[in-house]
């Protein structure tokens, strides 16, 4: 039986020491639960690491609620999400606290000035890898598949990003429906294919 | 009650996020910055920078600074926080009530996906090649896309029409000029480079701190 307070440790130690978001996490993660415990064979961690980003919400939660579900059940999967935002909350909650005091203060203005640009081009940076991915992605199902079914692959590629951007940005709709309504059309579309 | 708003809030946004951080990010700036009011675009980028630079998943660090900021901005930093429990009165000050209010936000956008984990995991793994499953997924990621580049867009305009504020000698068009130019580099180099985001944004913020010095 896995004590509690290693799975809380080990999922502590990868949320405070690692900048960058869920996917900076992996590494760490592998190593905490796959090479160092052996909770997990490489391929669970795998499967895991899938379901997690198959699942909404935040990537490295999903994947502590997993481990620690597998490990001791639901008492196991909130120490593992506690372990794994509790600095993190606790940091952001101190800079909060204490950032207005020290954000008009002309050097940091300066540099966030500076890094504001940047950050703007992170938020895009996304937009393209990830529509490379897709690309990719439906190049790979060429053969097997029908003409008509090949071109809506090709065509919805181009027009749900463009559709679901535009809806939000000219048109004012909230992106929750948009993602409710992708869901509800891939759900009708998928059962009429199959 | 900006509580129960913040926790309805971010429940659906944790909800609706597919697709890792930026989905997040998008979700959180259309709910936060443009339908509740709750912060300035700019407070927003700050807020971005800041949960990117610090420990932790991007989403949680977002929500809590988020939920934060929520509670400071419709109260004011140097008011009180009024409220009743039966029939006492509490005046507590505004930051107590935020770092609460910053507990509901991180605590909303985590419950609706674990207790997916929980009643659909398993069932999730065992039919992850099913065709439906795999459609469904494919237009949320293809309509995340959108929503990704629709809160890109809705952030660009601030980057060419602020001016700079303090004591700053530059003039509006070569400030946008700058802008510009940053983002596009730190865009080029994040897509084709994979260059880590932590390493960009303190490049661009030590830029920002010499050029603006000059």
């Amino acid at each position: 039986m896995v004590k509690y307070c290693d799975i809380f440790w080990s999922f502590f130690k990868v949320g405070t020491f690692t900048v960058g978001g869920g996917y900076a996490m992996l590494p760490l993660m592998q190593r905490e639960l796959v090479d160092k415990h052996r909770w997990l064979t490489e391929e669970e961690f795998l499967d895991q690491v899938a379901l997690s980003q198959a699942l909404p919400g935040v990537f490295a939660v999903n994947m502590a609620a997993l481990t620690g579900q597998r490990l001791r059940g639901a008492v196991g999967s909130a120490v593992a999400i506690v372990g794994n935002v509790l600095m993190p909350i606790l940091f952001i909650l101190l800079l909060a606290m204490f950032f207005r005091s020290f954000r008009d203060n002309v050097y940091v203005d300066r540099i966030f000035m500076g890094l504001r640009p940047a950050v703007v081009a992170l938020v895009a940076a996304p937009v393209f890898t990830l529509f490379k991915n897709e690309k990719l992605k439906v190049k790979s199902e060429t053969d097997s598949v029908s003409h008509f079914s090949l071109f809506i692959s090709h065509f919805s590629l181009y027009f749900i990003p463009l559709l679901s951007a535009l809806l939000i940005w000219l048109l004012g709709v909230s992106p929750i429906l948009v993602v409710l309504a992708a869901a509800l059309v891939g759900l009708i579309y998928g059962k009429i294919k199959n | 009650m900006i509580f129960l708003q913040l926790f309805y809030t971010f429940l659906l946004i944790g909800a609706c996020t597919f697709g890792g951080g930026y989905s997040m990010i998008a979700l959180i700036q259309n709910e936060v910055v443009t339908h509740h009011g709750w912060m300035t675009a700019t407070e927003f980028t700050d807020l971005l920078a800041v949960s990117q630079m610090t420990p932790g998943p991007v989403g949680i660090n977002t929500a809590t600074y988020a939920g934060y900021t929520a509670v400071v901005n419709t109260y004011g930093a140097d008011h009180l926080f009024d409220f009743s429990l039966f029939t006492f009165h509490f005046s507590i000050p505004v930051q107590w009530a935020a770092v609460l209010g910053s507990f509901i936000a991180s605590l909303a956008v985590i419950i609706i996906p674990v207790a997916l984990v929980f009643l659909v995991g398993r069932w999730l793994l065992r039919h992850r090649d099913n065709p439906v499953v795999a459609t469904v997924m494919r237009l949320l990621r293809l309509a995340v896309i959108g929503l990704i580049a629709a809160a890109a867009l809705q952030l660009i305009p601030g980057l060419l029409t602020t001016t700079p504020t303090g004591n700053v000698s530059l003039f509006t068009f070569h400030f946008s000029l700058f802008n510009l130019l940053i983002f596009l580099a730190v865009l080029l180099l994040a897509c084709r480079k994979k260059t880590s985001p932590i390493l960009l944004i303190a490049a661009s913020g030590l830029v920002g701190l010499i050029v603006y010095s000059i």
